[in-house]
């Protein structure tokens, strides 16, 4: 049933590609069916497997002579990760409702990329991984190069060749695993328990880690992400930043650590004092939660500020993800959920709410528009978004950077005190971001060039879901970790549980 | 199953607030007197919950143990004893009368009404959480609507009095989350009480969780104490970390000043009470001394500071960090000594706290209220300077604000003298020198309100200054309860204390150290 | 030499399609010298086109149905499955650049033209099926012969004219090299049959490596190596669309084949090994490195080319790079990959090419500069552009992916477990993540770009192109299609294949 979630929105692109020009209110609205529907099915599967079980939704010969598999499967994690992903793309929808320009197009590649997002978090055959993976970057490219902003053909040209060179490099190690276990199969569980050498996991893991990881942003091959999240339109920056990002994550976890748990011990001399390579990636995440931060809190325009906040939020991930301890792992997919539903909001406040209103991203020239009166929602909603994004408790990144704090802290007590610098600078940040943009002093009060339109009823309700869902899981964060944590002692992960937990 | 009566009465506001969202936004006495008589059901509700409580045992009442997050040992756990029980009640008496303080707000005022229920709310929370997790979330969800309110509705300079504000408090907040956080990879669990059962023995735990193998463990638990030290200190606040609080004092309209000073100071005091003592007393034993002194000189700076103030409001905010300074030091005392025959003056020392405690809200929340009204009689100013012989054309006024401040006085037969003879019958045994350097509190606080009272009310009436009519029958009817509460409470405190004293002798005797 | 002589029915009964093609050709000529002398262009191109994919198609089903089978002389002439496969795609892409000649203008000769393609495709009928020297060079110069002239036959463009005479000197040459090159062979092992060569060879006489050398050189040229192929991006410009499409495509499909046979059968025992660090001295250390050179150069001439026919033409080089990796592999499995590639890279180039026509019918030239526009005007058309330029660059799920992967793993598999190639693959890899930045780059200009050039902008609809418009259509439905389920042709390619290596 799950797999109707890729199927109904790709088939819905299909049909939006198909409208003809003038039917822009029925593609928002089929568009808006598509990405409800599949968000309904995704919520019912999530109630229904409310243990987190591993479980399979189709399983059929592909290219039998390869052994590739149709197979989609799920468990907690990815069905955790598929509401979010229906949760945003709802959100995304609404956010969008005001576009104009070839409306049925920009849906089209909308849902295209939706359904591919899906794909690769149901995906339990890597081949099928990957082609769902690879699928994401040409709808990317389009609807950041067609209907984005400041500097859009070049940020989505380094976007679509940064992604396809991490892929490139995923390629490699898929495929000399692939080899190396015999060509006979390509799922997950079979490729996962080989028995690779331990040399070469120790090549293939950095390998495979680092090209997920230029799409998860990690530092230093982090450098498309600002500049496309900027350039893109609201609703993909929303889906870029809040869900594309984590396919890098969840692949990581997925992929990499599964497939090369040996990858991650000890070498046998150490290099500059690092002994492994989660030291190093550990590290890696680290000075991308600092650098984040810190290039963040000198931005002049508001939409960077975001954007360089999501590097940094991405990094309290990668983090996570290296303690190789339960409250650690589970905290950074929490985050994943987390930084997907708050970075949808503020990307949707700065750049829906304001941007498109004010056609100025530039916080001092925002400063003396006196939006806190004019656009009082949207100030409210930057408000808590800012403060959840902080980690104000009572909002789901609170819960998330207190286990990944935790975990890291039983991993890597020093790089927990670089963490702990991270968190407050990035209070500082959004605390001056919002400053200067809605409560500026109001020295010389200029009204905007034009009246400023009212919110619309649609951003109300995409802001007002992103938001329900963030309090939700901050203050009751059981519900997800219900699934995941089974998830985890799967026997998917024995590999990586030699690290111990 | 018993009724959830704490998330009850936390979620009151929160529905109080709610209501007024939804109020249509045309009419101006809609919402005041929606708030006012909701914020009085809510005080009703506390009173129930008063007379319900059980005097005669010391133990947790109304508890409500839920799981929560099973995987961070976090559970849902409300519950109050005395000293929680009194703080909820100041906290319900005092919000009426912000609310009666701000009975002239024009601007947006149901937003304004409902971030009051707010803050209301999350301060019930932290009153009666005690798992540090739920405890915290609503610790640093109070800020936003204070925040707010000082910001939107405050003065000329409120900006940046409310970031300071927020940046004080949010420093102390992140240290005490770090400590805290500390504490749980040492010991495993969230919970209040049980780590203030643990006494000592989280010391061991420290040592063999927390990785630093080469750290004295006695040297990590002294940093923890820091931590959580600065959090609760930043909020009472002590000397040095006071500096936000007469810029956020003034510039707040006076009817959010009335609840800053009634209400949210007593988070800290109540931090320090409920946290920092049970969990870190030997640490506390250790540094006594240091403690005393910032104590003291909290409450002699203080009141040397607000005898040099001019703008009435910065009077008060000085005084208000004078009188908590008074429960500082009795709770500092606290942990003197362990020698049975002290016991007696331990319980004098806590009792005075939770008396002081009650009182200071009432009556600073009072004088914040006349002087708000003040300020709008005479076309905005607050400056001593600008009044002169009201008594003379509005002695009403001028008799019942002259009784709050007698009773701030500590004048005996209000309800300023219970609570600060009581610090000091326990204190001077306990720690005779800080005691009695802390004397000179109370001569200069004296001094400077005998001052007030003469700039104000006494003296002949100027000309060219603010002419102030008297009260309207209507405010003499709203303030009548309010005073006499104060006698009440001055002549009779054993109405308060008799049901709080099982919870007094219980707590001295848990303090270990 | 076999000592049975086969008589001369059994050799007609082999050459049947190659039999049907011929007098098609001639009923060509015949029709279009006769009854259609005055009619107009499009209506002789249209006729005689038509009646060449019948004729073809004729072809095809004879071999559909009557499976010719067997081998007279010792490999003279052959018919297996896998014959019979090979000359049904060849027929096929034959069909596909029939019809798309149908909308041509350039010449009126156009009876003589479509005879060309016809007698060239027998010329490649007879390439696949045979593994006799002397068969293969003639059958390659038949090849040839009619590929220069088809090559020169816009007699109205100068540049079509000299780049045919560049084609026809370098051809020249490179046919000598072949000539040489056999004719030692020949002296080494007093044979031309490909399996008695290599039971004649014992290790690597001077002689054998000039032999390798010379065949190299010869069929380097035939399909575009570098450093052989200085002729492709002139032909690929300045050839009329029809013959420039069917230069790249079919003559690759059965160049490739011939190399392959040669290589592997012919110099079987003489193979050295390419290994990193480790090469050891034979025909593979050379393929290798010029398929390295191939890569490298095409991509990166590529990325500086502003007409979208150079562009092709140094991305053919790249992939002919790429097919390269499979007989560095030799074996099995490798040939099916090599077989799968460059049939749908054919596919893809002639639906590239169909496009291109179009185009250049509409604006007169083939700028990547003087494509915007494109997709506001044929937005079907331009749609089919981007399968066939995501296939070339190996997005997946189209079929230039799943070709590429099957090639990677092929080559990875050659010898168990140690995987040689590895640095092949890695800088295949590599260099096809460069690619799809110059890919993207016309995409662009067609998709985002607005129109800035006189060209582009004064652009006109040009009539009677339906032919060449439902050609496109079919083949970007063919790469969808065979991307999805390569299981369609894969499947009786593996079954086809001989059993010998």
């Amino acid at each position: 049933m799950l797999a109707w979630t890729i199927y109904i929105s790709f088939f819905g692109a299909a049909i939006l590609l198909l409208l003809p020009k003038r039917a822009a209110s029925f593609a928002r609205c089929l568009a808006l069916f598509a990405a409800t529907s599949s968000c309904g099915i995704a919520l019912a599967a999530f109630l229904r497997h409310r243990t987190g079980e591993f479980f399979t939704i189709v399983d059929k010969p592909w290219i039998p002579s390869l052994g590739i598999q149709y197979h989609l499967a799920a468990d907690g994690i990815s069905l955790s990760l598929v509401l979010l992903t229906g949760i945003v793309a709802i959100a995304g929808v609404l956010f969008s409702w005001n576009i104009e320009d070839r409306t049925n197009q920009f849906f089209a590649f909308y849902l295209l990329l939706i359904g591919a997002v899906y794909g690769v978090f149901l995906s339990y055959d890597l081949f099928l991984l990957f082609v769902f993976y690879e699928l994401v970057i040409i709808p990317k490219y389009f609807l950041i190069a067609n209907w984005g902003s400041t500097r859009r053909e070049y940020g989505a040209m380094k976007l679509a060749i940064y992604s396809f060179v991490g892929s490139a490099m995923v390629l490699v190690g898929l495929i000399a695993a692939y080899v190396g276990a015999g060509s006979s199969s390509m799922s997950l569980d079979k490729l996962a328990g080989f028995p690779f050498s331990a040399h070469f996991q120790m090549v293939a893991f950095p390998v495979v880690f680092v090209g997920f990881g230029i799409l998860a942003g990690l530092w230093p091959f982090h450098t498309w992400a600002p500049t496309g999240h900027v350039a893109a339109p609201t609703a993909a920056s929303m889906l870029l930043a809040g869900v594309v990002m984590k396919l890098g994550a969840y692949c990581c976890l997925r992929v990499a650590m599964t497939l090369f748990p040996l990858g991650l011990g000890t070498w046998s001399h150490p290099v500059l004092g690092i002994t492994s390579w989660r030291e190093t990636f550990a590290i890696l995440a680290v000075i991308g939660i600092l650098y984040g931060a810190l290039v963040a809190l000198v931005q002049r325009d508001f939409k960077f500020v975001i954007g360089y906040s999501s590097v940094s939020h991405m990094g309290f991930i990668l983090l996570g993800l290296m303690t190789l301890n339960l409250m650690g792992l589970s905290g950074a997919i929490i985050q994943m959920i987390s930084h997907g539903l708050l970075a949808g909001l503020l990307f949707a406040v700065v750049g829906r709410m304001v941007y498109a209103r004010t056609h100025t991203r530039e916080l001092a020239a925002l400063g003396p528009m006196n939006l806190s009166s004019a656009l009082p929602f949207a100030a409210v909603t930057f408000v808590i978004a800012g403060m959840a994004g902080m980690g104000l408790p009572g909002f789901s990144g609170f819960v998330a950077e207190l286990m990944i704090v935790i975990g890291a802290w039983r991993a890597f007590p020093v790089l927990a005190v670089g963490v702990g610098f991270g968190i407050l600078i990035g209070v500082v940040y959004v605390w001056r971001a919002m400053q200067k943009a809605f409560f500026a002093e109001r020295r010389h009060e200029l009204p905007p060039p034009h009246p400023l339109q009212p919110i619309t009823v649609p951003e109300k309700i995409a802001a007002a879901l992103l938001i329900a869902s963030s309090v939700a899981i901050g203050l009751y964060p059981q519900m997800v970790l219900n699934i995941i944590q089974p998830a985890l002692h799967s026997p998917l992960f024995a590999g990586l549980r030699q690290g111990g937990w | 199953m018993t009724f959830p009566a704490l998330t009850a009465l936390t979620l009151l506001p929160v529905a109080a607030a709610a209501v007024l969202l939804l109020l249509p936004r045309s009419s101006a006495t809609l919402p005041r007197i929606t708030s006012a008589t909701l914020s009085l059901l809510i005080l009703a509700f506390t009173l129930l919950l008063w007379v319900r409580f059980d005097h005669t045992s010391g133990a947790l009442q109304f508890q409500e143990r839920h799981a929560w997050i099973p995987a961070l040992h976090v559970e849902y756990r409300l519950a109050i004893d005395g000293l929680g029980l009194i703080m909820l009640l100041l906290t319900a008496i005092v919000v009426p009368i912000g609310i009666a303080a701000s009975w002239r707000t024009e601007k947006r005022s149901s937003l304004y009404f409902a971030l009051v229920f707010l803050l209301q709310a999350c301060m019930f929370g932290t009153f009666t959480a005690l798992n540090f997790f739920h405890w915290f979330i609503f610790w640093e969800l109070s800020l936003i609507p204070a925040f707010f309110l000082i910001r939107v509705w405050g003065g000329k300079l409120a900006g940046r009095a409310a970031t300071q504000f927020l940046v004080y408090t949010m420093v102390g907040s992140v240290t005490m989350l770090l400590s805290f956080l500390a504490i749980y990879l040492a010991t495993g669990t969230f919970d209040f009480i049980e780590l203030a059962g643990r006494g000592d023995s989280f010391l061991p735990g420290v040592a063999a969780n927390l990785g630093w193998q080469h750290v004295n463990p006695q040297h990590l638990a002294l940093v923890l104490f820091a931590g959580v030290f600065l959090g609760f200190a930043v909020k009472v606040p002590l000397i040095p970390f006071h500096t936000w609080l007469p810029a956020a004092y003034s510039e707040a309209p006076s009817g959010v000043t009335a609840i800053l000073t009634g209400a949210m100071s007593k988070m800290g005091v109540y931090g320090f009470l409920r946290i920092l003592l049970p969990i870190f007393a030997p640490q506390i034993h250790r540094l006594q001394t240091s403690l005393l002194w910032i104590t003291m000189a909290t409450i002699v700076l203080s009141a040397f500071a607000a005898l040099a103030q001019h703008d009435l409001k910065r009077i008060f905010a000085y005084s208000s960090i004078n009188h908590l300074g008074y429960c500082m030091l009795a709770a500092f005392a606290l942990v003197r000594t362990s020698d049975a025959g002290l016991l007696p003056e331990q319980y004098a020392a806590f009792s005075g706290i939770l008396l002081q405690v009650l009182s200071h809200a009432i009556t600073a929340a009072t004088i914040f209220w006349f002087i708000s009204l003040l300020e709008r009689r005479s076309g905005g100013t607050r400056l001593l300077s600008d009044f002169g012989g009201l008594r003379r054309i509005a002695p009403v006024f001028a008799g019942l604000m002259g009784i709050a401040l007698f009773s701030s006085l500590g004048l005996p037969g209000l309800n300023g003298f219970p609570g600060e003879f009581l610090i000091f019958k326990g204190t001077f045994p306990l720690v005779p020198w800080a005691a009695s350097i802390s004397v000179l509190g109370l001569l200069i606080t004296a001094v400077f309100i005998l001052g007030v009272i003469q700039r104000v009310f006494t003296g002949p009436l100027q000309p060219g200054r603010a002419v102030v009519p008297d009260l309207t029958s209507g405010e003499r009817i709203s303030f009548a309860p309010v005073v006499a509460l104060m006698f009440v409470l001055g002549l009779y405190p054993q109405l308060v204390l008799g049901t709080l004293n099982s919870t007094v002798i219980s707590y001295v005797h848990q303090l270990r150290f | 030499m076999s000592t049975v002589q086969p008589t001369y029915s059994q050799l007609l009964s082999l050459a049947i399609p190659q039999i049907i093609l011929v007098c098609t050709a001639l009923l060509v000529m015949a029709i279009d010298l006769l009854p259609l002398r005055r009619a107009t262009l499009s209506t002789r191109f249209t006729s005689a086109g038509i009646l060449g994919s019948i004729g073809c198609a004729a072809a095809a089903s004879y071999i559909a149905l009557a499976h010719p089978n067997g081998n007279l002389l010792g490999g003279v002439l052959l018919g297996n499955a896998f014959t019979e496969l090979l000359q049904i795609a060849i027929l096929a892409l034959t069909v596909a650049v029939l019809l798309l000649s149908s909308g041509s203008t350039f010449t009126r000769h156009v009876g003589e033209y479509v005879l060309l393609i016809l007698i060239a495709t027998v010329g490649m009928l007879f390439l696949v099926s045979t593994q006799d020297l002397l068969v293969i060079f003639v059958s390659i110069e038949l090849l040839s012969l009619s590929l220069y002239t088809l090559a020169a036959f816009n007699k109205q463009s100068r540049f079509s004219w000299e780049a045919a005479l560049k084609y026809f000197l370098f051809g020249g040459m490179s046919a000598a090299f072949l000539l040489f090159g056999f004719s030692l062979l020949y002296g080494l092992s007093d044979s031309t049959s490909l399996s008695e060569i290599a039971a004649h060879i014992h290790g690597l006489s001077p002689l054998l490596v000039i032999a390798i050398v010379c065949v190299t050189v010869g069929l380097g040229f035939k399909v575009a190596a570098a450093p052989f192929h200085f002729w492709a991006p002139d032909i690929y410009q300045a050839a009329p669309a029809p013959s420039a499409a069917f230069i790249a495509s079919g003559s690759k499909v059965a160049s490739f084949i011939v190399f392959f046979q040669l290589a592997s059968i012919g110099f079987a025992g003489a193979e050295g090994a390419a290994t990193w660090g480790h090469f050891v001295r034979g025909w593979i250390p050379v393929i290798a490195v010029i398929a390295a050179l191939s890569m490298v150069l095409g991509n990166f001439v590529a990325i500086r080319q502003s007409s979208v026919r150079r562009l092709l033409a140094y991305s053919a080089v790249a992939h002919a790079g790429y097919m390269l990796l499979a007989l560095t592999a030799h074996t099995q499995q490798s040939l099916a990959a090599l077989v799968y590639y460059v049939a749908t890279y054919s596919a893809a180039t002639i639906g590239a090419f169909a496009v291109l026509s179009i185009v250049e019918a509409q604006t007169g030239s083939d700028r990547i500069g003087d494509l915007p526009g494109f997709s506001r005007r044929e937005p079907v058309l331009s749609f089919c552009l981007a399968i066939f330029l995501l296939s070339l660059a190996g997005i997946p799920p189209l079929a230039g992916f799943f070709g590429k992967f099957y090639l990677f793993v092929a080559t990875l598999q050659s010898s168990r477990g140690s995987m040689p190639l590895l640095w092949l693959v890695i800088l295949a890899i590599a260099t096809s993540a460069v690619s799809l930045y110059y890919y993207l780059r016309v995409l662009k200009a067609s998709y985002i770009t607005a129109p800035e050039t006189s060209a582009a902008r004064t652009a006109i609809h040009v009539s009677g192109q339906a032919i060449p418009r439902a050609v496109c259509v079919l083949l970007a439905a063919a790469v969808v299609l065979l991307g999805a389920w390569p299981s369609l042709l894969l499947q009786p390619l593996i079954t086809a294949l001989p059993p010998r290596f």
